[in-house]
């Protein structure tokens, strides 16, 4: 009873969360001369409506569920992993070595292959914060940060020199396209959707049979939440915690991975944009639960899918939902404010301004 | 008119009443003891008094005159200074920059060299010399806690309220502080004294108020010779039963033997210094000492949480120096950890997740690194059962449940293991008589199972009521080794505050 | 001039906007506050500026709206984090979020959405006498104000921190925000207090980079400068002298990268853009025990 409860007041402060960021960047619109009704209704028909917008608003999905996973397993644990940007460009990096240069092999290995690469690619990279957290006590924020900045500043690097391909048309810095037997076949003829899609599914079923299930997701959960709780029952924190940035960085690779083989098929510079941040809010509006993760990523998926038809049709500007998706965000981490408490607290403050204040 | 009165005051947590209707008057100069057990909401009505949380009704007078406090801020200005139990001082800075910290009327330049100055004139006057340049987390626990009186005496404190001074004390720094306290009082100053030990308020209160549960039992002045029996009774409310039901133990072989054991804390400053003793099964051994003497580090070594520099621990005859925690365990180790939320629960998990968090790779619970929840939903409920957790359901989260409850479930867990050794640090702190009489009459049958019981605690009378061998640990060294029957207050106090045979032992 | 003056001249003018919002940061992590949305505290500034130095004429005006803009997103954070008890990092990178679609927004808003770059009033260098014609070093006393106030500035924030009752009560409620509480201290206020500096300094920074640094505003133009002030602030152990030291070190960085760029265009140019992280990276992996870092850090403090 109780969890049912828990469940509903999760999706209730989703909601909500949803609904006032919607209210604001519409108020925000308006003010600057647009009309936000026409730019909603655009950016939603353009998600949804017909079989390839819909398909369209799925394959922009399967990257953040990923990059969703990859902040949950490691918050759960008690890290906030900002380097998923970081661990996707690697792991892209490594799909893209395996894809191109490994030639000879058949699809069904290939691509098992490629992907492998790229999950190994991004825990490797991910095992980096959890080494420095370790060794040397190193915030996470700031490792993650920096390790960012060098996968990108290491992929434009690659592309623009070693694997750049000369014999394309263009002098634009990219990396051979990946052969074909890397590429992830398609599972729904006339779109983009790729099986990737079913990759995505498949690891948010694992994600939640191995943080409810096993005892090294038990562990997770008891590291994240208790620490000290943790060492008395002989849980090795550092161990747990370098785990969690492995399986982290192996979504966040994975998430490359896909990109990679199903969709750009070529290394870019920053072909991931906003991917690895956007994990956030998708992981933190689904409240690190593994539906939630996969219902609040395809609800960014449709918002981006959606933005370029309203860009075109409404001329509102497609940035426009970065808006939007830093005031869910807002919404959700302040959770409080929809709490009875909080309001119980400001109606007496006439008479004492601390009611609020706990034992 | 009383110099202090607060009168009728209530206040609610949520849906706990910690004060209900309780008044106080104090006179000016006493120094007057506020008595009651854990919970009895001492605490409390003195953050009110200080103006840490409003009151939900009542007022305060002082002097007659109607007091409104909307913070701390206020009770300063008033005069009022309050030492917490848990020092409000703040390790990486400066003496002087805490002493000064939030006083009305520094100026935006500070002039720490002449608030120095004043500050050990200050010092030098009652006789308690602090350097002021020194960082506080090089202090003695002492030293802090006279920097905390100074600090509020600084601030002009005429009334001080000091919550629980002695917990952290040696019988001999209590006697310092209570000369302090009287030198205090001849001064002009008016102490409250939050305690819940009878002995102490004989030795220098000369008024006390008793609290039990929220409510005022009576207020009545302390006469050289009073009937501590009948304070005691007053404070629980009821013939306090102090026999617990125990045989004689019968010793069998040895489990624990330490020998040797040197640790030293992760500040470098050696914490342990050569330990031997051995615990056997049937027996209860009860290490006593005031807190911060070892006693925490010798268990964390014992338990695998901090590696010995030295010396040898042995569980049943295997060797477990330097092991880990889980090996440990699994030599049918229990272990009730000194800070239940901190270390023993997972708050925000359900009672039947906090269930196997000691075993929770152990069968039945984890087959092949996957749990099985049906299992250990039945051992939960067969736990919770047995040892009387009151709660709604296994899915409810612990912090829901009250201290006793959350304690008697990290009991029952434990004992549920059917352990060769049971490893229990403070396993009644904060809980009431009820909960404690119980817990403590678990780890009885434990023992009687033929357990080996080794426990921690820094009150004497549970050690001296519960144990079959008393070990005194200070210093880091273990000062005696003595049969329940031998013990006294005075022998474990004198051993506590490290005399021996008349000697000072250690430095 | 020397190439060797024209370098330190562009070391000194690139350290000034990590300078600036350093100072700004410094004084909101002692407090115990981490701040991961100067990113978008800059962005927007360096947005403002432009709008307000467009509109108005005046690039200070436009400096005044970048202030007044980026106090208000920081008000916001001080709002969500202080008030809502929403966790720092996280608030922070919703911000972030939020900033860059935001200034897009009143970027296209505002200018249109054809990107023609309109002239604007920017920072004008201002020679200081004598000390200009130095040899080597005269480039250095050869920039826009904002330089010089930036630099000044310094003494002035270390001076502040550590011999002030105001520097004290920051450090301490960073340190210990309940034994604060227990002397009377409004902890929440003096947070907010520091959250609404590292506003005010973040758009400070912003503003220079677009109308004293560059000239114009480019979506997006922070380019992770503001993490990189965070990993100053760590680099320079919580000092606004260590902040300094991070800066120009930084700044070096960021002016040996273009001037490498062409002297050996073999050598990619995105190696050295990587050094300062890497620097970074090795800095923090040393410091460990010894830092001056708030224990209380990131965390929120409940009564």
């Amino acid at each position: 009873m109780k969890r049912i409860c828990a469940k509903a007041s999760g999706f209730f402060t989703a909601a909500v969360s949803i609904l006032l960021a919607c209210v604001i960047t519409g108020i925000l619109m308006y003010g600057m001369g647009y009309n936000p009704l026409d730019a909603y209704y655009q950016l939603f028909f353009g998600a949804v409506v017909g079989l390839s917008a819909l398909s369209e608003s799925v394959v922009k999905m399967v990257p953040l569920v990923f990059t969703g996973l990859s902040f949950a397993i490691a918050k759960r644990s008690g890290l906030v992993n900002l380097g998923a940007t970081g661990q996707l460009y690697i792991g892209a990096l490594c799909t893209t070595v395996v894809g191109v240069y490994v030639t000879g092999l058949p699809a069904a290995l290939h691509i098992p292959l490629a992907l492998a690469a790229g999950c190994a690619g991004g825990a490797a990279y991910g095992a980096v914060v959890g080494f420095l957290k370790n060794r040397f006590q190193a915030n996470e924020l700031i490792t993650t940060i920096m390790l960012n900045e060098i996968a990108t500043e290491l992929v434009n690097c690659l592309v623009d020199g070693p694997m750049k391909d000369l014999d394309a048309l263009t002098k634009f810095p990219q990396s051979k396209a990946i052969l074909d037997s890397a590429v992830l076949p398609k599972i729904l003829t006339g779109t983009r959707l790729h099986a990737g899609f079913l990759l995505a599914l498949l690891a948010v079923a694992l994600y939640g049979v191995f943080m409810k299930r096993t005892k090294w997701g038990y562990e997770l959960r008891v590291v994240g939440m208790n620490p000290s709780a943790a060492r008395t029952a002989g849980m090795s924190v550092q161990r747990t915690q370098l785990l969690a940035m492995l399986l982290a960085g192996g979504f966040a690779g994975l998430a490359g991975s896909i990109e990679m083989l199903a969709i750009q098929k070529r290394l870019m510079q920053s072909f991931a944009g906003n991917l690895g941040f956007d994990g956030i809010a998708v992981a933190l509006l689904g409240g690190n639960q593994p539906l939630g993760i996969l219902l609040s990523a395809f609800l960014f998926g449709m918002m981006s899918n959606g933005s370029n038809k309203m860009q075109m049709l409404s001329n509102v500007p497609s940035a426009v939902i970065y808006l939007m998706q830093g005031l869910i965000i807002l919404f959700v981490v302040g959770r409080y404010l929809y709490s009875k408490k909080l309001w119980e607290g400001l109606i007496p403050q006439r008479k004492s301004r601390r009611e609020e204040v706990r034992p | 008119m009383a110099f202090l009165e607060m009168r009728h005051i209530r206040k609610t947590f949520g849906s706990t009443v910690a004060n209900d209707d309780v008044s106080l008057s104090v006179e000016r100069g006493e120094i007057h003891a506020l008595l009651g057990e854990n919970g009895a909401g001492k605490s409390t009505l003195m953050n009110i008094l200080y103006g840490m949380y409003p009151a939900d009704s009542g007022e305060i007078l002082l002097n007659g005159r109607q007091l409104h406090l909307a913070g701390t801020k206020d009770a300063i200005a008033n005069g009022i200074g309050m030492v917490h139990q848990h020092f409000m001082l703040i390790p990486e800075q400066t003496v002087i920059e805490n002493v000064i910290l939030g006083n009305r009327g520094n100026p935006f330049v500070l002039n720490l060299k002449e608030q120095a100055r004043r500050f050990t004139e200050l010092a030098a006057k009652y006789g308690m010399e602090v350097d002021p340049w020194c960082r506080v987390d090089q202090l003695s626990v002492g030293q802090q806690q006279r920097l905390e009186i100074l600090k509020a005496l600084y601030k002009n404190a005429e009334i001080l309220i000091l919550d629980e001074p002695t917990a952290v004390l040696t019988p001999q720094e209590v006697q310092g502080l209570f000369r302090m306290m009287r030198q205090l009082t001849d001064s002009g100053c008016t102490i409250l004294f939050i305690t819940h030990k009878l002995p102490e308020i004989m030795d220098v209160c000369t008024r006390c108020t008793i609290l039990r549960q929220g409510r005022t039992v009576c207020s009545m002045p302390i006469l050289p010779g009073a009937d501590q029996h009948e304070l005691a009774v007053r404070m629980v409310g009821q013939e306090v039963e102090l026999a617990l039901h125990k045989q004689a133990a019968h010793p069998g072989e040895e489990v624990l033997r330490v020998t040797g054991l040197h640790c030293a804390r992760s500040d470098g400053v050696e914490a342990v210094r050569g330990v031997d003793f051995s615990v056997r099964s049937g027996e209860i051994v009860g290490i006593c000492g005031v807190d911060g003497n070892g006693q925490s580090e010798l268990i964390r070594c014992i338990t695998g949480l901090l590696r010995p520099s030295a010396g040898e621990i042995s569980i049943c005859g295997t060797d477990c120096s330097g092991a880990g925690v889980k090996r440990i365990l699994r030599q049918g180790v229990s272990h009730i950890p000194e800070d239940r939320l901190k270390m023993a629960v997972v708050k925000e998990m359900d009672l039947c997740e906090n269930m196997i968090l000691m075993h929770y790779d152990q069968e039945p619970v984890c087959r092949h690194g996957f749990l099985s929840w049906r299992a250990a939903r039945l051992q939960g409920e067969k736990i919770c059962r047995t040892y009387q957790v009151r709660m709604s359901s296994l899915t409810q989260a612990v912090q829901e449940l009250s201290g006793g409850n959350q304690q008697k479930l990290v009991v029952g867990r434990e004992l549920a293991q059917d352990p060769k050794l049971l490893i229990a640090v403070h396993p009644s702190r904060g809980l009431d008589i009820g909960a404690t009489k119980y817990i403590q009459n678990s780890i009885i049958a434990a023992r009687d199972r033929g357990a080996a019981v080794l426990m921690v605690s820094t009150e004497l009378e549970e050690v001296m009521e519960l144990s079959d061998r008393i070990l005194v640990m200070f210093n880091g060294c273990i000062m005696a080794d003595i049969r329940q029957a031998d013990a006294t207050r005075e022998k474990l106090g004198a051993l506590m505050a490290g005399i021996k045979g008349g000697q000072t032992c250690g430095s | 001039m020397s190439a060797l003056s024209v370098f330190l001249g562009s070391v000194v003018m690139m350290a000034t906007t990590y300078l600036l919002a350093g100072l700004g940061a410094v004084f909101g992590e002692r407090a115990g506050i981490v701040n991961i949305g100067i990113e978008g505290l800059m962005l927007t500034g360096a947005l403002m500026a432009v709008v307000g130095s467009y509109t108005s004429g005046s690039v200070w005006v436009g400096l005044l709206l970048a202030m007044l803009g980026s106090m208000l997103l920081a008000a916001v954070f001080a709002c969500f984090t202080i008030c809502l008890h929403a966790n720092q990092t996280v608030t922070g990178v919703a911000l972030n979020i939020l900033a860059s679609g935001l200034t897009v927004l009143l970027f296209r808003t505002v200018f249109g959405l054809n990107g023609m770059i309109p002239q604007i009033d920017t920072f004008e260098a201002l020679e200081i006498p004598v000390l200009s014609g130095l040899p080597v070093v005269g480039a250095i006393f050869g920039q826009p104000l904002p330089v010089y106030l930036a630099f000044v500035l310094v003494p002035v924030c270390q001076f502040v921190m550590n011999r002030t009752n105001l520097g004290l009560k920051i450090r301490s409620v960073g340190n210990h925000p309940k034994a604060c509480d227990t002397v009377g201290l409004p902890v929440y206020r003096i947070q907010a207090g520091a959250i609404l500096f590292t506003g005010l300094m973040s758009g400070f920074a912003g503003a220079f980079l677009s109308t004293g640094q560059l000239s114009f505003f480019t979506e997006g133009m922070v380019a992770g400068r503001g993490y990189m002030v965070l990993a100053a602030v760590a680099f320079g152990n919580y000092s606004p002298l260590g902040v300094m030291a991070a800066a120009l070190l930084f700044g070096a960085s960021e002016a040996l990268q273009y001037r490498l760029q062409v002297a050996y265009p073999v050598i990619p140019t995105e190696l050295y853009a990587m050094l300062p992280y890497i620097i970074t990276l090795f800095a923090i992996c040393i410091y460990r025990r010894k830092s001056n870092r708030p224990v209380y850090s990131g965390r929120n403090y409940l009564r």
